[in-house]
């Protein structure tokens, strides 16, 4: 069984103009101890994901259909009590900006013995101590002093080490990084994304990387998926999708990279932007923005079709194996 | 490293953060805020050691003697060593009964506030933080409570309680009522503001992480969500603590509030104002002036504290 398991997962904003699908038929598998990048535009729906994982969506928005199985247990169905205990404690989560997500009258000390005390039947000088063990862990110098200051008298790599420390104190099985390193500088995002990388191995701890930074994506994770207007198009292991994209989209962001580019020619873009929610195109939703744009994908969705490891949703990769699939399906019918 | 900056630092103590924080250096550079708390200290010293301080005391009639009435302030003709600020019409020292009226009153001030900002705070938190029809509901409560006026609200109360239980019981418990009448009375101030700083609280990403650390709704709105709105919640402190005065004082003026026997500030005001065409001025006078020097000093702190808490004002 998969530690999580998320199938046909569709989340819904209720808007006064109308339901607005933030998310489509999302389906996927975290085994334990594997890391799994999500990647995407702006508004492709990554984050949504990620909240509705936890199921801690605000509202208007909903999970509509589909569900989260969490070891086997559909989170959607759990009382609030139950879903609590998980959350933090089982499931953890790490935001973009760690100068918000820390409070800031608190002492990190504080913040974190709650968080232990939250989920366990500790003393508060046990917690003490598993908060400075958890400190040094992510290699904050001086970590005794860190526990008695209050956050803005630290910088911001610091800080978001110390929101990983509190994302790894109850030794989560998954964890899941919205853009942990987007609102740093280059230099510390390297430092810390190595440092979750190392943690994650050290505790066989579930990564769920959110990010649209394809390099980190490369590093640090096993397989990935790529979203593109609350749908995945494709998804396999990493290796496989940088190195051979099959769905136009996934190779357009890859051809965006400025290495793509020819020296001191203008960057390489995917024309055009994603459609609003709201009025998302028949057919395969990419279709608009398709260099190889064909009659059928204005027409009807493409399904998943299998190619190497990878699942990719298109019709041209799907026609590229139609003889054999079809033979395929036959020959198991027999 | 980049983060090891304050490494070798030593970590300062509380004393020494409060020392280098905004707020002790803008009450140093400000001189009307070092008086007036300096002023309201003095106020509070001697409101606490009342009982100590005063020669007399005036609740014990025993020590009042009718012939003493009306003598004026020491200074005066006709003033007395041991009466320094004269006596009333029942002959009781102004001093003494002004010492312990300001006890009287001071306590009133904060009692009453203290039940508003405990009213004020779980119900403004309740409705922002919940929202939706929780939210309407209270604010509506606190729509219509704010469109009666405190004293109006305070007179009939008052009035009706003395007129069903009689004077006498109402002169026994009447401390407890009046804090009961004002706090009630001006909670929607209090709930308005918390309300409006938990709205721009709760949007903030720490509440989230809060939510995603599997804390309860009461963990996330008291620990984490109302320290942050502290800096409102003492602003409207002082200037209620302001308000309860004087709201007690007139309603003691008005003969609603403190009994004779038990004189706060208005009260004595009160009193006093029978006699004062009859030259006897200072029954009045005197404690009048207390009374306008302490609203004043807790209206200057509150000005001060605002100015210095607002960070739009801020000006580093």
């Amino acid at each position: 069984m998969p530690l999580l398991e998320v199938n046909n997962l569709e989340v819904c904003f209720g808007l006064r103009s109308g339901a607005v699908k933030a998310l489509r038929d999302v389906s996927f598998t975290l085994e334990r101890g594997e890391r799994l990048g999500v990647v995407g535009e702006s508004g492709a729906g990554k984050s949504v994901l990620g909240f509705s994982i936890i199921n801690l969506l605000s509202r208007p928005g909903h999970i509509s259909a589909g569900n989260v199985n969490f070891e086997g247990k559909d989170l959607a169905s759990l009382a609030p009590e139950e879903l609590r205990s998980i959350r933090g404690n089982r499931i953890s989560m790490i935001f973009q900006d760690p100068m918000m997500t820390l409070n800031p009258v608190l002492t990190i000390g504080v913040q974190m013995v709650e968080c232990l005390q939250a989920h366990r039947q500790i003393s508060t000088s046990d917690a003490k101590r598993i908060a400075l063990k958890r400190l040094q862990q992510v290699q904050i110098p001086s970590a005794e002093k860190r526990l008695d200051q209050y956050p803005h008298e630290l910088s911001g790599g610091m800080r978001q080490r110390i929101v990983i420390a509190i994302g790894l104190l109850l030794d989560p099985d998954i964890i899941i990084a919205d853009e942990p390193t987007t609102a740093l500088d280059v230099t510390i995002q390297a430092e810390i994304m190595d440092l979750m990388l190392n943690l994650c191995e050290q505790n066989n701890v579930a990564l769920i990387l959110i990010t649209h930074d394809l390099g980190v994506v490369s590093q640090v994770t096993q397989r990935m998926l790529v979203m593109y207007a609350g749908r995945i198009i494709e998804q396999g292991p990493t290796k496989e999708i940088i190195n051979d994209a099959q769905h136009p989209y996934t190779q357009g962001l890859m051809n965006a990279l400025p290495q793509m580019a020819i020296p001191g020619q203008k960057l390489n873009q995917i024309k055009g932007t994603m459609p609003p929610l709201q009025n998302i195109p028949t057919g395969c939703s990419f279709n608009p923005r398709c260099e190889y744009v064909m009659d059928i994908c204005t027409k009807k969705l493409p399904p998943f079709t299998q190619s190497g490891n990878c699942l990719v949703a298109c019709h041209m990769v799907a026609d590229s194996q139609h003889g054999p699939q079809q033979e395929k399906l036959r020959s198991e019918e027999v | 490293m980049a983060d090891s900056t304050q490494q070798m630092e030593q970590q300062p103590t509380t004393l020494q953060r409060f020392k280098a924080s905004h707020f002790w250096h803008s009450f140093r550079i400000d001189r009307v805020a070092q008086l007036s708390f300096i002023v309201f200290l003095i106020y509070a010293l001697l409101a606490i050691f009342a009982s100590v301080i005063a020669p007399f005391d005036p609740y014990d009639a025993s020590q009042i003697d009718i012939m003493n009435s009306e003598i004026p302030p020491s200074w005066e003709e006709g003033g007395e060593e041991g009466f320094l600020l004269g006596t009333d019409a029942q002959g009781r020292d102004m001093l003494s009964t002004i010492l312990y009226g300001t006890r009287v009153s001071l306590m009133i001030g904060l009692c009453a506030v203290a039940l508003q900002a405990l009213l004020g705070i779980v119900i403004g938190l309740t409705a922002g933080y919940i929202g939706g029809r929780v939210d309407s509901l209270l604010m509506r409560i606190a729509d219509i409570q704010l469109s009666f006026s405190t004293l109006m609200v305070a007179i009939i109360v008052l009035a009706v309680f003395q007129a069903t239980f009689g004077t006498e019981l109402y002169q026994q418990l009447a401390m407890i009522m009046l804090i009961l009448v004002i706090g009630i009375a001006e909670w929607p101030q209090y709930a308005r503001t918390i309300r409006a700083s938990v709205l721009a609280e709760k949007k903030k990403e720490y509440v989230d992480a809060a939510r995603v650390m599997g804390f309860g709704r009461l963990r996330i709105m008291f620990r984490h969500i109302l320290p942050n709105t502290l800096s409102p919640i003492l602003v409207i402190s002082t200037v209620q603590i302001a308000n309860a005065i004087i709201s007690e004082a007139s309603l003691s003026f008005l003969g609603l509030g403190m009994p004779v026997s038990q004189p706060s500030l208005g009260s004595l005001i009160s009193s006093g104002f029978e006699y004062i065409f009859s030259g006897a001025w200072w029954i009045t006078v005197i404690p009048g002036v207390v009374l306008v020097v302490l609203v004043l000093v807790m209206n200057l702190l509150g000005d001060w504290m605002r100015d210095v808490l607002n960070p739009k004002l801020y000006k580093g």
